[in-house]
């Protein structure tokens, strides 16, 4: 009974790990120049397609987290406040901090594989979904944190 | 619990009349509430909501009189562990708090009252009320024990021999040189595994013991809350947590969809010595192989040495198992005796697949061992199938116990209710 199964199992595994693998490419798109005020709709959906790629799994589709585990995104101080701070755990990654006052025992991992663009786009988007709003974070404010961030 | 007065009695007589026959023959029998405190059960059974606790209600403990102790992750008003009287209607009210740390683990046995911090081990002495005659002065049998955050609860269980056995998960998903990061590799022999990533076994009637006095019992678990000893074949019994993020980690390898599914969450049946092989293998539940970690060269495909020990049952992923208990009662009908539940406390780690879980299985045994199909025995923690999909349970399944009667008592660290299940029928 060992024999048929894992044969499908390893097909199926070949036929859907490569368009998987390809559609981490990051697809083109006009370079961010957006109005100070106005968030465009592209860099939402750009965001909002790198967060579900990437954040999703641990974060949730709700934004609203893991309880105990990993913490929601929703108007927490990390997310609506100081933005050096927010783009410095997607450099840095996170661990052993209280959110809002709760303990959360999972780890951030550093998503510094993300390009400054991404990170921009992730996090401008997080900070306008879930019911939070706030103001675009900028690629050049990624490209700050970073040059100076470095560990 | 305001209306703790009226709701039984109208149940007791609504009760009255369909069981008439039988209490005219038994001993009373405990009603469960109308709704059966909202749980799905097999046919006969009941439930009832015992206490709301309004904390979060880790793992518990039912002494020979029916008092029930509840371990809270985190103390609530300063109480870490919370003492429940038991009422005649077979529910029970908060009566006293005591231990000022958060933490998991909870067992009564022998007289005695073991509880866990995150780090410690604890011991209570009972009287022959089943009363703690000594809350503030714990002795502490183990200390120093590794907490890093992740995975940090310490489970503990007794044998029949004066052991307790203590769980120290491992900090860590899968050993990688940097925890839970794409494409990170595992570390060269994951030096984890000296300090955790196993079952520790001490004495459970001396104090003052460390890492140094106590054995390795078992290793390459990554992190076990759910363990038993099961009196039938003198064996401890855990249940792991399989390791996350197959995708995450390794897209390339695995899909979404890949990674929901796998790896299986694991019953392991321990002898002293056993490595079970995390982080360098995972079990694939669907094919029964166990597979070459990722971390340490795997391709989802190349199978790991077959050195380690193989699981004895297998369960869908990402489930969390965060109880077990042997069932040695005989209110339950005879297929339930020596048979293991598990409380599956719901998963998170199949988004974006539907999460799944929230629920208390059970597993039947044959002489010490797993045999035939496990089943879904109390459903409907979660409040509705769309939230358990969502992962927004009400009520997650934490802990399980079973009273002096054989109810079946199962903790939740969602709201902190404690439920207990009954079978009325004959
Ligand atoms: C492996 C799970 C995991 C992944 C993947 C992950 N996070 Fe996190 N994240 C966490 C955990 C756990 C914390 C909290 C760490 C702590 O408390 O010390 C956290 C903290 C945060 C915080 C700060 C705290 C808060 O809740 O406001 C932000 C912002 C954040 N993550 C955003 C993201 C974004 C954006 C992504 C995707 C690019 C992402 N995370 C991917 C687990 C994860």
């Amino acid at each position: 009974m060992f024999v048929k199964k894992p044969f499908v199992i390893l097909a199926l595994l070949a036929l859907t790990s490569a368009p998987a693998f390809a559609q981490k490419k990051p697809a083109a798109k006009a370079p961010a120049k957006k109005a100070v005020s106005g968030i465009s709709a592209a860099t939402l959906l750009q965001g909002k397609s790198i967060y579900t790629q990437y954040c999703l799994t641990c974060h949730q589709a709700d934004g609203l987290g893991v309880d105990g585990m990993n913490p929601p995104l929703a108007k927490t101080d990390y997310v609506l406040g100081d933005k050096t701070r927010l783009i410095g755990v997607l450099v840095n990654g996170l661990k052993g901090v209280d959110i809002n006052g709760e303990e959360y025992h999972g780890v951030m991992p550093s998503q510094a594989y993300l390009n400054d663009q991404q990170m921009a786009d992730v996090l401008t988007y997080v900070r306008n979904s879930f019911g939070n709003k706030a103001s675009a974070v900028t690629v050049s404010e990624v490209k700050t944190v970073r040059a100076t961030g470095k560990k | 619990m305001k209306n703790s007065i009226t709701r039984p009695l109208l149940l007791t007589a609504a009760l009255a009349g369909s069981f008439s026959l039988y209490s005219l023959t038994s001993k009373p029998t405990v009603a469960p509430d109308a709704d059966n405190a909202g749980l799905k059960l097999p046919a006969g059974f009941g439930a009832l909501v015992v206490a709301e606790t309004g904390g979060r209600a880790r793992h518990l403990a039912v002494t020979p009189e029916g008092n029930i102790f509840v371990k809270l992750n985190r103390p609530k008003d300063g109480k870490g562990i919370l003492e429940l009287k038991p009422t005649a209607t077979g529910k029970a009210t908060v009566s006293n708090g005591f231990g000022s740390y958060g933490g998991t683990g909870i067992y009564a046995k022998g007289g005695y009252l073991y509880a866990s911090s995150d780090e410690d081990v604890y011991r209570y002495k009972l009287d022959a009320k089943g009363e703690v005659t000594n809350p503030t002065q714990p002795e502490k049998i183990v200390s120093g024990l590794l907490n890093r955050g992740e995975h940090e609860s310490k489970s503990i269980v007794l044998d029949n021999a004066g052991n307790i056995y203590v769980n120290v998960g491992a900090y860590s998903n899968s050993c990688q040189v940097k925890d839970r990061e794409k494409g990170s590799m595992g570390r060269p022999d994951c030096p984890i595994l000296d300090s955790a990533g196993g079952i520790w076994q001490f004495r459970a009637d001396k104090a003052g013991q460390t890492y140094g006095t106590g054995t390795r019992y078992a290793t390459g678990l990554r992190n076990v809350v759910g363990l038993d000893w099961n009196a039938q074949n003198n064996q401890l019994f855990v249940m792991q947590h399989g390791r996350d993020q197959l995708h995450d980690i390794f897209p390339a390898m695995y899909d979404t969809k890949q990674s929901a599914e796998q790896p299986a969450e694991c019953l392991y049946e321990i002898t002293k010595g056993a490595n079970a092989g995390w982080p360098f293998l995972y079990y694939n539940g669907l094919t029964h192989q166990k597979i070459l970690a990722p971390e340490y060269g795997g391709d989802g495909k190349k199978l790991a040495d077959p050195k380690y020990l193989e699981p004895a049952a297998a369960y869908p992923a990402h489930m969390a198992p965060d109880g077990l208990l042997f069932y040695t009662g005989t209110m339950f009908p005879a297929k339930y005796r020596n048979g293991a539940f598990i409380a599956f406390h719901g998963s998170w780690n199949r988004a974006p697949e539907p999460q799944k879980g929230y629920y208390v299985v059970f597993q039947p045994f044959k002489n010490g061992k797993p045999s035939g199909q496990w089943e879904v025995f109390a459903d409907n923690f979660a409040g509705s199938d769309a939230k358990a999909a969502a992962g927004r349970a009400d009520h997650k399944p934490c802990g399980l116990a079973q009273g002096p009667d054989g109810s079946l008592y199962v903790s939740d660290d969602k709201a902190g209710t404690i439920y207990r299940i009954v079978y009325n029928q004959k």
